[in-house]
């Protein structure tokens, strides 16, 4: 907290050449050492190589950025100074509307994809991988954006569920739609484990030890070879079927295949949108289930909790369950993501549940306004498309990600969508009786 | 089996010497802005990249003593590790200081992709080999046909921590900076009152943080002789569980979880398995939080409604 004073005068053109020469400054002893000299192997040794040109750019960058900004920002505290004086208030009304209008636009559109772009290959593939994020975003924010339990390992969830269908799928011949409960049940197992013994740690101690959880899992993954395979993971699990219908180029003698059934052409596109679909499906109910799970006394529980815990305490409530619902029904949702990312795959290993990974998730939640559904929607087109734009160039990819991580935050704190719809209100009845009452 | 665990002894005290030094940057920041600063373990990778780009420097140059070449690196790092702390502080926390408490927590992991990223473009991604400086040591005795030696490397990472730990306890219980710094982590806006600036304190506790990552990653450098850019993380973890199950927030309690998870960790992997070292890390971690909640050496909050 610091008391900010607001001069009026504008800086002038002087001051504003001072603080860029400033930042160009700054610019120069950071680029020094990582753009201005790095070292090559040369035969065994290192050798020092130099860059001033690029060193050059970027403190010219970085001055020319400052001004900019800095002008860009006066001219923005100007209007809003002008907007202030007028007394004009925000126009805060429609845009709940808005949001549900955006909401539904959405889900349109994710309907309408795989009818208008089933042919496109990429565009189905980048939509499945944003749906899983999406999924698993809503998992996540069950745990951390609902009842408020800081989780830095949520990915061992997602890995628990994948390997459990990738084990039960390859060595006892289970299908997707009987692992999935199994699977999920089995990462709900797992979140009960994480969450008993850290029952009393709050904030910043319990995002440690869910870290330290998720490292132990997939250090455990990468050395049980017998279990999981090590590092070589496992490979050749078998894709979901149309009920029990398979996507394969049909065969006269084989079984009965999706296209021979239906008696259509045998495209491969089919099972990349029939894939689509089923994660469409799942990342909707999962959607359901927690906005009802909000409205259940559990549900409003988590807030409770989230806002103050000795005050849930206080009024009896049994605050061990509560914590440990929320871990569990969490973790059961990453379980069910994770099984669908492995059948999707066909092939999993512990490098898909690194760290980062976990930190992604969390950086959706919190990114789209902790506890907001359609900010997790928000959050994760704007996280998995921004490496994908990056494509073209491929190794700034996620240098543009982590920035892109830390301006969004600094340009929206509460998340892109802070707004935060209370889940209780007094029916308007109520609120019309009470009126009357006190009139 | 003397000689063995007592040359794991030495071995795991160099080694949590190190943790405990990132451990004191991560201590810090959370007692004064309380927030985890998930990029402090990258601010030590990037010492270590400035430690191997110097000692090449300076080996190109014709300086062959290595004394004089460790005091010139560890200047430099230090300098312009300090410049990285304050610079992270500057773009990525202090927007977000008043902002809901997992905003600084998001862009300080978004952060630490920026400059793992950062050195990987810039750097490049192999593993950067320096040849070793402090060869040989002290054979200090014969026990069962095994001997028992203390590397030069290992001795000089204890003997910096050790006079780094004395300065750094003056600088905090002693100097007017120190009271400052200690004044802003009790009360901030009671300390912006009685005219202290705030600002400038948090950013000077972040450059010290980070000046001690910046020997630590000198130190290890000159201790295994290979950098790359993912180093920061490992250590990072381990650094931050250091600080945790020290209390977080307790100077001497950083120190002490750094010790005892470098002990740990050389005890585990030497006697029973080295992959699972550090889920042993953990383990215990999660042990002692359980009987511990606010950490060894940490105060229990007092919470008030």
């Amino acid at each position: 907290m610091t008391a900010v004073i607001q001069t009026s005068h504008a800086p002038t053109r002087s001051e504003r050449l001072k603080d860029a020469g400033g930042v160009a400054f700054v610019a120069l002893v950071l680029g020094i050492p990582m753009i201005g000299l790095t070292t090559v192997d040369a035969g065994g040794m290192l050798e020092v190589r130099t860059r001033w040109a690029a060193l050059g750019l970027f403190i010219l960058l970085a001055f020319l950025g400052r001004l900019l900004f800095s002008a860009l920002g006066d001219q923005l505290r100007a209007r809003q100074r002008t907007k202030a004086r007028l007394g004009s208030a925000p126009a805060s009304g429609s845009r709940p509307v808005l949001l549900k209008a955006l909401g539904w636009g959405l889900l349109g559109l994710s309907l309408a994809l795989p009818i208008f772009w089933g042919d496109n290959r990429y565009v189905i593939d980048t939509a499945t991988t944003v749906l899983i994020y999406i999924m698993l975003g809503w998992g996540l924010n069950v745990v951390v954006g609902l009842a408020g339990l800081l989780d830095l390992g949520y990915v061992a969830f997602y890995a628990v569920g994948a390997y459990s269908y990738a084990l039960l799928s390859t060595q006892f011949g289970w299908g997707f739609w009987e692992a999935l409960p199994v699977a999920g049940g089995a990462a709900a197992a797992f979140g009960l484990l994480l969450g008993w013994p850290t029952l009393r740690l709050r904030g910043d101690y319990l995002a440690i030890v869910t870290l330290g959880f998720g490292e132990i899992i997939r250090i455990i993954l990468v050395n049980w070879t017998d279990l999981s395979g090590g590092p070589n993971g496992i490979s050749s699990i078998p894709r979901p079927t149309f009920f029990g219908l398979p996507f394969k180029p049909p065969s006269d003698d084989g079984p009965a295949t999706f296209a021979g059934f239906f008696g259509l052409e045998y495209v491969p596109e089919q099972r990349v949108v029939f894939l689509y679909c089923l994660i469409l499906a799942l990342a909707l109910l999962t959607n359901l289930f927690v906005s009802r799970m909000r409205k259940l006394p559990i549900g409003r529980a988590w807030e409770a909790m989230r806002e103050d815990e000795i005050a849930c305490k206080a009024l009896g409530m049994n605050v061990t369950n509560v914590k440990l619902s929320a871990f569990a029904l969490g973790a059961m949702l990453g379980g069910f993501a994770g099984v669908f990312f492995a059948a999707r795959q066909g092939f999993i290993s512990p490098e898909s549940f690194v760290f980062s990974e976990s930190a992604i998730i969390l950086a959706i939640v919190v990114l789209g306004g902790m506890g907001s559904q359609l900010g997790v929607v928000l959050a994760s087109l704007v996280l998995v498309l921004i490496p994908e734009v990056g494509r073209d160039f491929a190794e700034y990819r996620m240098l543009i990600f982590g920035a892109a991580m830390i301006l969004i935050m600094v340009w929206k704190p509460g998340g892109l969508l802070s707004h935060r719809e209370p889940t209780l209100k007094a029916p308007s009845s109520f609120i019309r009786q009470s009126k009357r009452e006190a009139a | 089996m003397l000689a063995h665990a007592f040359q794991q002894l030495i071995n795991g005290l160099a080694l949590g010497s190190v943790y405990g030094l990132i451990a004191i940057g991560y201590t810090m920041v959370y007692g004064i802005i309380g927030m985890i600063n998930f990029a402090h373990g990258d601010i030590y990778m990037v010492s270590a990249f400035i430690a191997v780009t110097s000692f090449t420097l300076l080996a190109a140059l014709g300086v062959t003593s290595v004394p004089l070449a460790l005091l010139i690196v560890l200047v430099v790092a230090i300098a312009l590790t300090s410049a990285y702390g304050w610079s992270v502080e500057r773009i990525a926390y202090r927007p977000l200081r008043s902002a809901p408490r997992l905003a600084p927590l998001i862009s300080a992991i978004g952060m630490s992709i920026f400059l793992q990223n950062m050195v990987q473009v810039t750097q490049g991604a192999r593993v950067k080999p320096i040849p070793p400086l402090l060869t040989g040591g002290i054979d200090l005795f014969t026990h069962d046909g095994v001997t028992v030696s203390f590397a030069y490397s290992q001795m000089l990472i204890i003997v910096v921590t050790l006079a780094l730990m004395l300065g750094f306890t003056y600088l905090i219980t002693r100097t007017s900076f120190g009271r400052q710094q200690r004044a802003c982590e009790q009360d901030r806006t009671m300390t912006a009152l009685l005219g202290i600036n705030v600002d400038r304190t948090i950013s000077l506790t972040f450059m010290i943080g980070a000046a001690l990552a910046a020997v630590a990653g000198v130190l290890v450098t000159v201790y295994y002789g290979v950098v790359d850019f993912y180093i920061g993380f490992v250590a990072g973890i381990k650094a931050f569980t250091a600080a945790v199950l020290g209390g977080v927030g307790s100077l001497p309690g950083a120190m002490l979880g750094g010790l005892i998870i470098g002990l740990l960790e050389a005890f585990w992997a030497a006697y029973l398995s080295p992959e699972y070292k550090d889920v042993a890390t953990f383990a215990i971690l999660i042990l002692v939080l359980m009987f511990r909640p606010s950490g060894l050496l940490g105060r229990p909050e007092v919470e008030k409604v």
